[in-house]
């Protein structure tokens, strides 16, 4: 991590932000999420691996409840998740998301779009809620487009909108649940860059992907799933060149030789 | 050729049109209201108020509008005493129609919404409700915009219908369009000319609406 994040969160650099507690869950027969402990600190980066239909995408959108779970705990910033309603709307506020699919509301503009969290839940005032808009627009570069709807931008334009939207309600933690899986390669890059940007500025992220590059370079821990369990978790380097268990062995063959 | 038109003064031509006029606007406003609440408690979260929806649409919209119509004033206003705070005939009956069109009308419009909601992508509420936003906001701000862009031709399609349908109003007493045609027909030859007169009177109800939404749905469609 660096020194920067430590410092700002000197009281609270210990503390765990994110807790999973032998959390389960069931699509019908699946069991999708098999006993799942996790725990991430303030200011940490967790990227979340793994083959597909391993349970990392639910993992992810459990934590904000976009996936309901059938036991077990989650506790963001040592309170438990709360099951609906208006608490968990604010709970929701705090954690920012960014889909595979950028999700941008397509009858909005760009910067309405990263103004409507702000003036709706955080009830701020419609300048102050512009001006961040702009600045944060301009942060994950694509100021310039800021009129224009979601549809006249490029996939890693709007998926680094996704991001300044998440970004716009100040969140304690991004969850990113395979973010440039539905990107041409060119725009890849654009995206993870806004995303080391992010690490290194201290956001506690969870990331779900497939660039192992970006687990190597931004991540503080890799926790790799396999059918709904989380099978290891280690720092990226000791994950990359020394994996224990024999399923990430045969994950990393399949996908760093070619 | 046109000259017996001069002999209705109660209503005149124009007065009866102008009587379906606002028939169709009011009962389109009422029906729009009240279809969106059917809408936003067919997908809300709250089986309850997802049964209530349920259960009224498919109810109402099996109802011959008739019964619905002649009910208003025979039921609620003959047997209920409930004439809606209108102290003459003519006006409770106007009045007693219009809340006949709102409770049929509004069912379809809820099944046009509806439809529209099902086109919005599942990712839209997701990213809504990720912001904190609450249902009702997620309803309001992201899903429903969406849908009604989407659903400008089927609604247009119910609001044609709906101008039509106020023709069953004259059931009742109200001194509409269809209710003068009667009165004509029982009174002159020129049967085959008051057709064309009253049909054409709709046509030109209909025709600019339709091709008006029709526009407007292509100027607002969501780009995805």
């Amino acid at each position: 991590m660096t020194e920067v994040s430590v410092a700002k969160d000197a009281v609270a650099a210990t503390d765990d932000l994110v807790v999973l507690k032998s959390v389960n869950k069931h699509f019908g027969a699946l069991h999708v999420l098999q006993d799942i402990d996790l725990t991430i600190a303030r200011g940490e980066v967790v990227v979340v691996i793994g083959p597909s239909g391993s349970g990392k995408s639910t993992l992810c959108r459990t934590i904000n409840r976009l996936e309901s779970i059938d036991s077990g705990d989650i506790l963001i910033d040592g309170k438990p998740l709360p099951a609906e309603g208006k608490a968990l709307a604010r709970l929701r506020a705090d954690v920012g998301m960014v889909f595979q699919s950028f999700n941008l509301f397509a009858h909005k503009t760009v910067l309405e779009n990263v103004m409507l969290g702000q003036i709706k839940v955080r009830k701020s005032d419609k300048k102050k809620a512009e001006e961040k808009a702009r600045n944060l627009l301009d942060r994950v570069g694509v100021g310039s487009q800021a009129d224009k709807y979601p549809a006249q931008l490029s996939g890693g334009q709007q998926q680094r909108v996704a991001i300044a939207r998440a970004l716009a309600m100040d969140p304690k933690v991004m969850l990113f649940d395979e973010p440039t899986s539905a990107l041409d390669p060119e725009m890849i890059n654009e995206v993870l860059e806004v995303m080391q940007q992010l690490a290194r500025d201290g956001m506690t992220m969870v990331v779900v992907t497939h660039e192992m590059g970006f687990a190597r370079s931004a991540a503080n821990r890799v926790v790799f799933m396999a059918d709904g369990r989380i099978v290891e978790e280690a720092v990226p380097d000791q994950f990359f060149s020394n994996p224990r268990s024999d399923r990430a062995k045969d994950f990393l063959s399949k996908i760093l030789h070619h | 050729m046109f000259d017996f038109l001069s002999e209705y003064d109660d209503p005149t031509l124009l007065g009866a049109f102008w009587v379906t006029i606002q028939l169709t606007l009011f009962s389109a406003l009422g029906s729009l209201v009240l279809g969106t609440l059917l809408a936003a408690m067919r997908v809300s979260p709250v089986p309850l108020m997802r049964g209530f929806g349920t259960v009224y649409v498919n109810v109402v919209r099996n109802i011959p509008l008739t019964v619905i119509i002649v009910f208003t004033s025979l039921g609620l206003a003959d047997i209920f005493l409930w004439t809606m705070g209108a102290d003459d005939v003519k006006l409770q009956a106007f009045r007693l129609s219009i809340l006949g069109f709102v409770a049929y009308t509004a069912a379809f419009v809820c099944e046009a919404l509806r439809s529209g909601i099902n086109t919005v992508p599942v990712g839209q509420a997701e990213a809504a409700r990720a912001i904190g936003l609450s249902f009702s906001q997620v309803l309001r701000l992201i899903v429903l915009p969406q849908a009604f862009r989407s659903v400008i031709g089927p609604l247009a399609n119910v609001l044609i219908a709906l101008t039509k349908n106020t023709t069953v109003a004259a059931a009742i007493g109200v001194t509409e369009a269809a209710y003068l045609m009667k009165g004509m027909i029982e009174k002159e030859a020129q049967t085959l000319l008051i057709g064309a007169i009253f049909a054409f009177g709709f046509v030109v109800l209909t025709l600019p609406t339709g091709l008006f939404l029709g526009w407007l749905s292509k100027r607002l469609a969501v780009k995805r």
